[in-house]
């Protein structure tokens, strides 16, 4: 069996964040980039699928600028067999990014298709959800274990409620949560590697998916600054406090 | 304290920028080193060091190593580290590859050995070991023996030590007391005892390669008269396999002042019939191959330095952007993060200015190290061999005693809150306080440089580094903005100018005098070798400032960097020139009764 796995470029999360002076976007000039931290989780994981001899070939995706290689020669590096660079320097939007993938996945036709279940940057938690509307493949979303049984894939997924398991018939996609497993760190020979490893360049046109947004962005601010906290004398006082100021009761 | 996260940045830019790792790439036996390459081996080991050598670093702090019986105990996780550290391969990083190694130049593993002695100290001696055991039987041992020990002291799969001290024998290894025998089937047995043996025992491996420096029957006295031999804790069976116990026990380890996490054990050999060992190179050969690899060694711990001091750095920068204390002494403005306040901001960008000539220096002199070993021109590569010899002192020195002023004054960032251990910082300072000592304290470093590096070849040498050093300076008086930079460091290295004329000027009779100023002479040294290095830096940050996609308030502090340390460290210069021309006369006519 071939899995598929997305992986994104984004701000590394140890960065602090800043938005441009003019508030059109977050600045990433000068900062540290790395592997969306959900989809180090689907690498893993294909990665586990493979050492238990369930996957046969690994292929990782990236949709993202020149720069997004080298994410995708830490997931080599990690132990997928080859992946696939959809190179632009547009803003890829969920949409986009699926309906490429839904493309890769329709001349890869894999039988199981891992993404993390949302990337650091933006938060979306959509491209997992509208990659299997497009394919019509079954979906199993914030997976918290993956077992491959015959044909079926059952997923265990954290839910508000607790966990859920569910049984997908494979081809299925499956996006990622963070306590799928725990990802491990690249071996040096490994790196060496993963540079002789096969990356193969494509463009969305190839795919004759058009990147053009629907979506225009307006304004990007930071977050307010978290005000300092005060004691309450009472119950009474915190309720008032509740009632009156939160306005949350 | 906070996380480590590694400099990548800086160590990018001094790679690219002072070392000249393009250059490195296009060496015989190098080609592996591309850029891509290099900045992958660099970002997943610093999650590495972040995510594994760490968290465990307090804990190796606290709980410390002990014996039970002749067991030492590492601490809780040493364990796990290591092998998830063997495992990925990272001790044979610049290791050959004919044992396993990856064959990577010295120039892109030192960036990586800083963020292991950065994150973990006391657990990085371990591998590093290896590293050093596996130079020294590149120089000296026979084919077989290579075979026999090196694929597994490559792979980490058996531990390695390097056996020098003896009680009597420290910084004077002719003292040497240990003896080996010869027996009929060619091997020796060892009686003696060794001390301050680092990982000298413990069970992370299944086996341990001593490699120890001891005396054959009838050796000359002295130095002279020292072997070195490969004695291993389980000696191996015919499959090559560790089997029966050698003689040798662990009789004790020390209670340190820091790195409680790795081991100094007090080895006894042949307390039965000898523990066997064997030769290694030529008899009484032993301590020329110690001296190759010294070279090494030094380097090592000299990348120490400025790994201990980025540490502690990181740690006081973070808490003096927390810590709010204090009025702004312009505005008024009360309740500030005492970063705002004008002293404590200095002692920041003075540990940053520090550590940024130390790592200036320090990777310019891997890259040396590695033109001395594969370039095709014979003369390039003597050129850079002899400046590598000239400069270990300097970098060993120089860097370790810097890297504790800065492990020092991050504690006095921190004020009454690093004094107090959960901190974290008086375990850097604690820790890094060995630096100055081993391999040769700086009194030996400073002796080496004044004998055998200088007055032994006349200053051929640094008279050849003095040469570079103005030839930056003609580059900086080009860049109407730096001029003033180009006076600095003129006005710097006149001080090693005059310094180092007036040292070879002087005669016999006056040695005693020139040895009284030896460590000044090192700091002057590192002093300006430092400033030499920063404006290669300013010089850099310049030519890219205007450069698409550079981040100038970056490079400009780069170059702010280059001239708060022309203020402020360069200046000592003068003094240490001072100590150097006028203090060892009065050191040497310095009756010892009135001490």
């Amino acid at each position: 069996m071939k899995v598929l796995i997305a992986v994104k470029r984004v701000i590394d999360y140890n960065v602090k964040i800043r938005v441009k002076a003019d508030h059109s976007d977050v600045d990433l000039t000068n900062v540290k980039m790395a592997m969306n931290p959900f989809c180090e989780i689907a690498v893993e994981e294909a990665v586990r699928l493979k050492e238990k001899g369930i996957a046969t070939e690994v292929v990782a995706v990236s949709v993202g600028p020149k720069a997004a290689q080298e994410q995708l020669r830490t997931a080599l590096a990690l132990g997928t067999d080859r992946a696939i660079h959809i190179e632009t320097d547009e803003r890829a939007e969920s949409l986009a990014v699926a309906k490429l993938l839904a493309k890769v996945v329709d001349e890869e036709q894999p039988g199981l298709v891992i993404l993390g279940k949302q990337a650091i940057d933006t938060d979306n938690n959509q491209t997992g959800q509208m990659l299997a509307a497009l394919t019509g493949l079954p979906q199993g979303t914030f997976a918290s274990e993956v077992a491959v049984d015959g044909d079926k894939v059952n997923v265990t997924r954290e839910i508000d409620g607790g966990l859920q398991t569910i049984a997908l018939t494979l081809p299925a996609i499956v996006t990622t949560d963070l306590r799928l497993n725990e990802p491990r760190y690249a071996k040096l020979p490994d790196i060496m590697k993963a540079k002789k490893k096969p990356l193969g360049v494509k463009t969305p046109a190839d795919y004759g998916v058009e990147l053009a947004s629907k979506v225009s962005l307006l304004k990007v601010e930071a977050p307010a600054e978290r005000k300092g906290g005060v004691k309450v004398a009472s119950v009474d006082e915190l309720i008032d406090k509740l009632k009156n100021e939160a306005k949350v009761l | 304290m906070i996380d480590y996260q590694a400099p990548l940045r800086d160590m990018q830019f001094i790679l690219d920028e002072l070392a000249g790792l393009g250059q490195i790439t296009d060496l015989p036996r190098c080609e592996d080193a591309s850029p891509d390459l290099v900045a992958a081996v660099l970002e997943e080991a610093s999650k590495f060091a972040s995510g594994v050598l760490a968290p465990i670093n307090r804990q190796g702090d606290l709980q410390g190593c002990r014996l039970e019986g002749e067991q030492v105990i590492t601490p809780d996780g040493w364990q796990e580290a290591y092998d998830q550290f063997r495992e990925a391969g990272w001790i044979g990083l610049s290791l050959p590859q004919e044992f396993g190694g990856q064959g990577l130049p010295k120039l892109v593993s030192t960036p990586v050995w800083e963020m292991w002695f950065s994150t973990n100290m006391a657990f990085a001696m371990l591998p590093q070991l290896n590293v050093g055991q596996t130079e020294a039987l590149m120089i000296a041992a026979n084919d077989e023996q290579k075979s026999t020990w090196l694929h597994k002291v490559v792979s980490g799969e058996w531990a390695a030590t390097m056996n020098l001290t003896e009680p009597q024998a420290g910084s004077d290894l002719g003292a040497t007391r240990m003896r080996a025998e010869p027996t009929e089937d060619g091997s020796y047995r060892l009686f003696g005892q060794k001390i301050y043996i680092s990982y000298g025992e413990h069970e992370l491996t299944s086996n341990i390669v001593h490699l120890v420096l001891a005396r054959l029957p009838n050796a000359p006295e002295g130095v002279k008269g020292l072997s070195l031999l490969i004695v291993p804790k389980f000696l191996l069976d015919d499959d090559g396999q560790p089997a029966e116990k050698n003689d040798i026990r662990c009789i004790s380890i020390e209670h340190k002042m820091g790195i409680h996490g790795s081991p100094t054990c007090t080895l006894s050999y042949g307390d039965k019939e000898g523990a066997s060992g064997y030769l290694v190179g030529e008899p009484h050969q032993g301590l020329k191959t110690m001296f190759i690899m010294m070279n090494d060694a030094r380097f090592n711990v000299g990348v120490q330095g400025v790994a201990m001091g980025e540490r502690a750095y990181q740690a006081a920068l973070d808490y003096a952007q927390q810590r709010i204390q204090g009025r702004n002494i312009v505005n008024g403005a009360s309740n500030q993060p005492i970063i705002s306040h004008p002293d404590v901001k200095r002692m920041l960008v003075s540990m940053r200015a520090r550590l940024m000539a130390m790592r200036g220096l320090l990777y310019t002199a891997a890259s040396w190290f590695d033109i001395a070993n594969h370039h095709a021109d014979t003369q390039v590569a003597d050129k850079h061999s002899r400046y590598v010899d000239l400069l270990m002192p300097v970098a060993k020195g120089w860097c370790t005693e810097v890297g504790n002023d800065i492990c020092d004054e991050a504690i006095q960032v921190f004020g009454g809150m690093g004094f107090v251990e959960e901190t974290g910082v008086a375990q850097l300072f604690r820790d890094a306080r060995i630096m100055t000592i081993y391999e040769g304290t700086t009194g030996i470093q400073a002796n080496d440089l004044l004998g055998r590096k200088i007055l032994r070849e006349n200053g051929t040498t640094l008279r050849e580094l003095l040469f570079d050093i103005r030839t930056t300076g003609k580059a900086l008086e080009q860049v109407d903005e730096l001029r003033d930079l180009a006076t600095d460091l003129d006005e710097l290295t006149t001080q090693l100018h005059i310094t180092t004329d007036w040292v070879l000027e002087q005669d016999q009779a006056r040695i005693a005098d020139l040895y009284g100023g030896a460590t000044p002479l090192l700091h002057l040294m590192g002093t300006v070798c430092g400033g030499w290095q920063l404006t290669r830096m300013a010089l850099a940050a310049h030519a890219k400032q205007n450069a698409a996609g550079e981040d100038p308030d970056y490079l400009a502090g780069l170059i702010s960097l280059a001239r708060f340390y022309m203020a402020t460290f360069a200046p000592q210069a003068y003094a240490h020139a001072r100590a150097v021309r006028y203090g060892g006369q009065v050191l040497t006519n310095f009756p010892e009764s009135a001490l």
